[in-house]
């Protein structure tokens, strides 16, 4: 259906006499084996403006960029740059061509500078003398000039995510990238880190800069773009401009049908404490405390959002309750369980309690990417003599009960065989759930559960979710989404710097407040400082 | 979605690829033996011949092949809990003293059937234990394991010249080795076995630990793909994290597998002292722990892959000897050369020649995808 006369049709030109487009893609092919990731692809972004890719994952809107910036080559095709034809075969041709990528990964040297990060591959000569001094001068005029402040010494590893991606963009514009392509930038970020992240992109665009922004979330897209293209499996379904359509009809031609409105959320009775922390504390190896004295209750039957900026100590708390980092003060409750300093519990412990947790990152704690996914789908569970024999593991069980998540939580493609690596971003996460969720826990802890997820997945997954806290389940659900946080959560509690510095009811939850909360500015601040919540 | 590049198909990622790594490192020794004047075709005929040609060429093979097969795996399961064990040589050294030290306690009280197990015993306990202090200290305190296991290595050579020139030494005799083991304590040799029932062969020192060579590739494979400890063991080696968030104990797991690792190291002794020596004597290791390391990288730290990449070795032990036999002007030292060419081309530069592969089979996909259609049109 979609395809390139539907791209030629939507062309945005406002006036006839406009400069040649700053990107202009004509029959974009691209096929890995048997899968064509980009078909007949036509795409065009009018010079200095803010345009938008959305699209499910694996709808083709990375390989559509890594192409034009030179990771891939097109099968066919072609791409015009400032109305130019243009061949690029590597990233080095792609910043010749004046194009600069910020990935959604970032690709910085943690114990360089900020400095040496942004000139390295970019130096002036053998001496590193000069090189510095001119890219010193160069960082400072781009920092006044686009608002992009980091400071040119600090070291890279101690900066906060928001400024790994200021240095990223500087890495690009340092190379006079007049297109600069951003591959999801918001997803590690805070609401107030976004908001500032769009400050830059405007005051990029308003100096003729033209930003191509990956994304997959449409409130995004609304505030910031000019004009946006829908891609769905390979094709270019839709080009619009931004004024003129809805999230709704961009949700819409993204996954191809209708979307339910939220998860369903019947009254709910909440049931007895789950799980008790009391005086919490978590210091690292420096002895700064990562938590600091929290406490709380958890009860069966409700979902309990912790919202906060990213490094609050949340990532710590799902690591502290899970029985991953022994804790340094305090208490936890949990199933007539009490785990204190001198008493804790390692994490086949915790299982053991009926505490079951799908951590933040999948990738690195919630599943071993190398192994089948039938391996992965009982990691944790791997001794469970339902999975054993007495000496060897029944792979005939195990491929059973994979099939049979997979079946249930529609996990595609679902072959138990299938290397876990190959599984996209939701489907993995889909598989973790499920394994989590089978087991009928009394306590789940959930991180960032639809991290890097695309729109179908999000809603199954929320409504999983729901499900499960209507079955008495109490779920701790810790996320930097604050969307997320609302629409799921019966209560929400809002960490700052380890410390638990407010509680409140969802029907009393709205973004302003919880934001001003995350950063320790609403009113009650100076109170919760002094006097934190039990 | 970022889509990999090609993936080969395994008989190009574990078939082709170590095949064309040998011709390569064939190619350049042939040239070497080019150099110094000599035919290089021959020279490889006479290698193979002597490897494989007659039945004293396959015993000597096979018996190297056994000692590869040990110190291959030993270095493969530690691989895959993410270690690099590289102190098979001294781990194999100080398994065959415990061998020996069994042997020589209680060669005249127990039948053989009884000092059979306990030479294993004896060899995985001595192994274990030379590779359980750097495990200890990896896990515990962080002392990587490359460094500690090549230190243990020299200590062990150091260990045991002390002992068999002080301690072990038969009274009245110059060359420091013990005496010998009775007959209870020797292994029988494969042409013994063959003999028993009716088959004659030349003797050679190939003797009944190949089988147990076997037995242990099996062991090692099943341990590492069909039990809940292996696949701690791999989770461990391929994510950390992810293992210890799967409950288990990283450190456990470390000194399980250098343990498991130094006692498959420590069966070269086994095979060496109680198969072939029977007594106790310096340097029976050869080198085999060092082999060992380019027999699992070429093997893919697969038990079958050790097989086949250990019989590899095997023949070029054995073909190389005999070519330095046959043709006056190819050295022992030029023999080695050879050996450690193809060490070279399929153990560090294993990845070598696989970009161009790819491209290869690319370039293989693109014609026959575009022959299929214009079939179709």
């Amino acid at each position: 259906m979609a395809t390139r006369s539907d791209g030629d049709d939507a062309v945005v030109t406002p006036e006839g006499a406009t400069p040649p487009a700053a990107i202009d893609l004509r029959g974009i092919n691209k096929t890995f084996g048997t899968v064509r990731a980009n078909n007949d692809v036509a795409m065009t972004v009018r010079a200095g403006s803010i345009h938008g890719i959305v699209g499910e994952n694996g709808a083709g809107k990375s390989t559509l960029m890594s192409i034009l910036y030179g990771f891939y080559s097109a099968d066919s095709g072609v791409i015009r740059v400032a109305g130019k034809p243009v061949d690029i075969r590597s990233p080095n041709d792609a910043i010749a061509a004046g194009i600069g990528m910020v990935h959604q990964h970032f690709m910085l040297v943690d114990n360089f500078t900020v400095l040496e990060n942004v000139m390295m591959g970019a130096e002036s000569g053998p001496l590193l003398r000069e090189s510095i001094q001119k890219a010193r001068g160069a960082l400072l005029n781009l920092a006044s000039e686009y608002g992009l402040h980091v400071d040119p010494e600090a070291v890279v590893g101690d900066l906060p995510v928001g400024s790994l991606q200021r240095v990223e963009i500087l890495k690009a514009l340092y190379r006079d990238a007049r297109i600069l392509i951003l591959d999801e930038p918001t997803g590690v970020l805070t609401p107030q880190e976004a908001v500032q992240l769009f400050r830059i992109l405007s005051a990029l665009k308003e100096r003729g800069v033209t930003v191509i922004l990956i994304t997959h979330k449409l409130g995004e897209v609304m505030a910031i773009t000019d004009s946006v293209s829908v891609m769905r499996r390979g094709q270019m379904v839709a080009e619009r401009v931004t004024a003129e359509t809805s999230p709704e009809e961009l949700a819409e031609l993204m996954v191809g049908r209708k979307l339910k409105a939220g998860v369903s959320r019947q009254a709910q009775s909440v049931g007895k404490p789950a799980l008790k922390v009391e005086g919490l504390s978590l210091r690292d190896r420096y002895g700064v405390a990562r938590i600091d004295d929290i406490g709380f209750e958890l009860c069966a039957g409700e979902i309990l959002g912790i919202a906060g900026v990213s490094g609050n100590g949340q990532s710590e708390l799902l690591e502290v309750l899970s029985g991953i980092t022994p804790i340094s003060a305090g208490r936890i409750h949990v199933e007539g369980r009490d785990i204190t300093v001198a008493k804790p519990a390692l994490p086949d412990e915790m299982r053991g309690l009926r505490l079951a947790h799908v951590p933040e990152d999948r990738q690195r704690r919630g599943m071993v990417t190398d192994f089948t996914a039938r391996e992965s789908s009982i990691l944790g569970y791997q001794r469970d003599p339902a999975y054993n024999g007495r000496l060897f593991m029944d792979y005939d069980a195990i491929d059973t009960h994979c099939h049979d998540l997979m079946e249930r939580f529609d996990v595609r493609p679902p072959l138990p065989g299938i290397v876990s690596a190959k599984l996209s971003g939701g489907n993995q996460q889909k598989l973790i759930l499920a394994r989590e969720i089978d087991r009928d826990p009394k306590v789940l802890l959930v991180g960032q559960p639809t991290r890097g997820v695309d729109i179908g997945a999000i809603e199954f997954i929320h409504q999983q979710l729901a499900d499960l806290r209507d079955r008495g389940c109490a779920i701790l659900l810790v996320s930097v989404e604050l969307d997320e946080i609302l629409a799921l959560s019966d209560r929400i509690l809002v960490m700052f710097e380890g410390r638990i510095v407010g509680e409140v009811p969802i029907e009393e939850a709205d973004r302003s407040l919880l934001g001003l909360m995350m950063t320790n500015t609403h009113q009650g601040a100076a109170a919760a400082d002094l006097e934190p919540l039990p | 979605m970022s889509a990999p590049p090609v993936e080969l198909p395994p008989w190009i990622d574990i078939g082709l690829i170590p095949v064309i790594n040998i011709c390569l490192a064939l190619l350049v020794s042939g040239l070497i033996i080019l150099a110094i004047g000599e035919n290089p075709v021959e020279a490889m005929a006479i290698m193979i011949r002597g490897a494989l040609g007659y039945g004293e060429g396959i015993g000597y093979t096979l018996y190297y092949t056994t000692n590869f097969i040990f110190t291959g795996l030993a270095v493969a399961i530690a691989f895959h809990a993410g270690l690099f064990n590289i102190g098979g040589e001294g781990q194999a050294y100080i398994g065959g003293l415990g061998v020996g030290l069994a042997m020589l306690a209680f060669d005249s009280y127990l039948p053989f059937v009884l000092l059979l197990p306990l030479g294993i015993l004896a060899g995985a306990a001595f192994g274990a234990a030379w590779a359980a202090v750097p495990a200890w200290l990896q896990a515990y305190r962080g002392s990587h394991v490359v460094i500690t296991t090549i230190m243990f290595n020299f200590i062990a050579a150091a260990v045991m010249v002390y002992l068999m020139v002080n301690v072990l030494i038969k009274p009245g005799q110059m060359s420091p080795e013990s005496r010998e083991f009775a007959d209870a304590g020797q292994l029988p040799f494969m042409h013994e076995i063959l003999a028993g029932i009716g088959i004659t062969v030349t003797p050679t020192p190939l003797n009944l630990s190949i089988v147990w060579a076997l037995i242990c590739c099996v062991g090692v494979w099943a341990y590492i793909w069909r039990t809940r400890w292996g696949y701690e063991l791999r989770a461990v080696g391929h994510n950390e994290s992810a293992a210890v968030y799967a409950g288990a104990r990283p450190r456990h797991i470390v000194i399980a597998a250098m343990c498991i690792s130094g006692a498959l190291a420590g069966f070269v002794g086994f095979n060496e002292i109680m198969g072939v020596h029977h007594r106790l004597l310096l340097n029976f290791t050869a080198g085999y722990g060092f082999t060992g390391i380019a027999v699992s990288l070429m093997g893919r730290n697969h038990p079958v892959g050790v097989v086949l990449a250990s019989l590899l070795f095997g023949v070029l032990y054995q073909g190389g000897a005999e070519l330095a036999f046959e043709v006056p002007t190819i050295t022992r030292e030029l023999v080695v050369t050879i050996q450690g060419l193809v060490i070279l081309f399929s153990g560090a530069l294993a990845y070598m020649s696989t970009p161009w592969v790819t491209r290869a089979y690319r370039a293989l996909l693109g014609w026959r995808a575009a022959a299929t259609a214009a079939g179709e049109a």
